[in-house]
């Protein structure tokens, strides 16, 4: 296998990983899709998740927001609102960010306001995850 | 000569202070600014391929019935106004205000026809105290903001129009062209595109693309990513610009002071070389008295 994936994770705060792997998996909507060299050229959302980044038999793994994917020509873009290495994540601000989110999901004021609460608490919990912190 | 040798000296201490707080405040800002301009050089990856990616699906989706994309009998306004929390930054907040206030006069006759959305704290008390109809605000935003400060925002305004809370969104905010240059500008952005727009899109190629699992749910997630992309893109050169408005306006608060402490300087010399003058005057006068 000579071709490789050259992979992007976009976010609105910048681009997060550029570089090359041998094959990439994230979690789409209807369930977890391997990428590998010359894949046809794909759009699909992803939801709250891990991508798992491959390389060498090795697989770095990055904390995503909701998002999309897009393959083209081995080119792989990740375009998420928020993605983290697990260097990255602040497990402070994950921690109280779920409580936060816990507490709205109790008081559940309104709808919007609930579907936004239980956003943030699969966001926070996803980083806990990554960083191996959530105990339920 | 209103002032005493003392007062003009307390008067230039004083300016000095002040010109010591305007030119760190003027440094504050610069550097500021420069963080500004590297998040948004940031953000423009993600905004570039957000919009291709909308153009590759609105092209090859023919049915174009998400609520985001369609425009709509328009029954109410709303706006979002981007503005600071504190003030000194010269005319950032209030040129904005201004213009939005008329706009909302020249277009609306009656407090239903709109609504507003205001970001920092100047805005949402200029128009609270003006009884105006404030949906939703937000304050206290870090200087350097990330997507996710201004998340919750950008989430329930692209949801308030799903839901048919209002009809259109326009953004008001200082648009950054540069350093020295900032204008206040009104950009509709929901809905996303005009009917003429969509027929312009549909004469271009067709997109390569396999969309999984189908246009329509991609569509469901993809455009309100979009839309709040573009109200956070909005924030970060609303931001930009209030960091250079404020720049400038200390730069100028400096320079005053500099005028002002030089014209004080001139006074007291004035009125010291006065004061000796007088004393020579008494003593050759009281010299001349005893000789006489």
């Amino acid at each position: 296998m000579d071709k490789q994936l050259t992979v992007e994770v976009v976010t609105p705060d910048g681009q997060i990983v550029n570089d090359v792997f041998d094959m990439v998996v994230v979690q789409a909507e209807q369930g977890e899709i391997g990428i590998l060299p010359n894949h046809t050229a794909m759009i699909s959302p992803v939801v709250i998740s891990t991508a798992r980044l491959k390389k060498d038999g090795e697989s770095m793994k990055v904390a995503i927001g909701g998002g999309f994917i897009e393959v083209d020509d081995n080119h792989v873009t990740i375009l998420v609102q928020s993605a983290e290495t697990p260097k990255k994540i602040d497990v402070e601000r994950a921690r109280k960010a779920k409580e936060r989110a816990l507490r709205r999901i109790k008081q559940r004021r309104d709808d919007v306001d609930f579907r936004r609460a239980e956003l943030a608490l699969k966001r926070a919990i996803n980083r806990l995850e990554l960083v191996g912190e959530d105990q339920k | 000569m209103a002032l005493s040798l003392r007062g003009i000296q307390k008067k230039i201490e004083s300016t000095q202070k002040t010109k010591q707080i305007t030119s760190a405040m003027h440094m504050v800002a610069a550097s500021k600014l420069g963080k500004s301009e590297t998040s948004n050089s940031a953000f423009v990856p993600y905004a570039e391929k957000i919009e291709e990616m909308v153009r590759h699906i609105v092209l090859s989706y023919g049915e174009h019935s998400h609520p985001i994309l369609i425009p709509r009998r328009v029954k109410k306004i709303a706006y979002l106004v981007m503005t600071s929390d504190r003030g000194l930054a010269g005319p950032f907040n209030s040129q904005v205000l201004r213009k939005l206030e008329t706009l909302i006069n020249e277009r609306h006759r009656h407090k239903s026809e709109y609504t507003i959305i205001a970001i920092g704290r100047i805005g949402k008390e200029y128009f609270k105290n003006r009884h105006m109809p404030v949906l939703r605000s937000v304050t206290g935003l870090p200087d350097h903001p990330y997507f996710s400060d201004l998340e919750d925002l950008t989430y329930d305004t692209v949801q308030f129009f799903i839901d048919g809370e209002f009809d259109q969104l326009e953004l008001v905010y200082n648009y950054f062209y540069s350093a020295i240059s900032q204008e206040v500008v009104v950009k509709k952005i929901l809905p996303l595109i005009t009917e003429a727009e969509v027929d312009e899109l549909r004469h271009e190629m067709h997109s390569p693309f396999l969309f999984e699992p189908n246009e329509e749910k991609i569509l469901k997630t993809l455009l309100p990513q979009y839309a709040e992309s573009l109200i956070y893109g909005a924030f970060l050169e609303s931001k930009a610009s209030e960091n250079a408005s404020r720049m400038n306006a200390m730069r100028n608060a400096t320079d005053n002071a500099d005028n002002m402490i030089s014209d004080l300087r001139l006074q007291y010399n004035r009125a010291r070389q006065a004061q000796i003058t007088q004393e020579l005057a008494e003593i050759v006068g009281g010299a001349n008295a005893q000789q006489g």
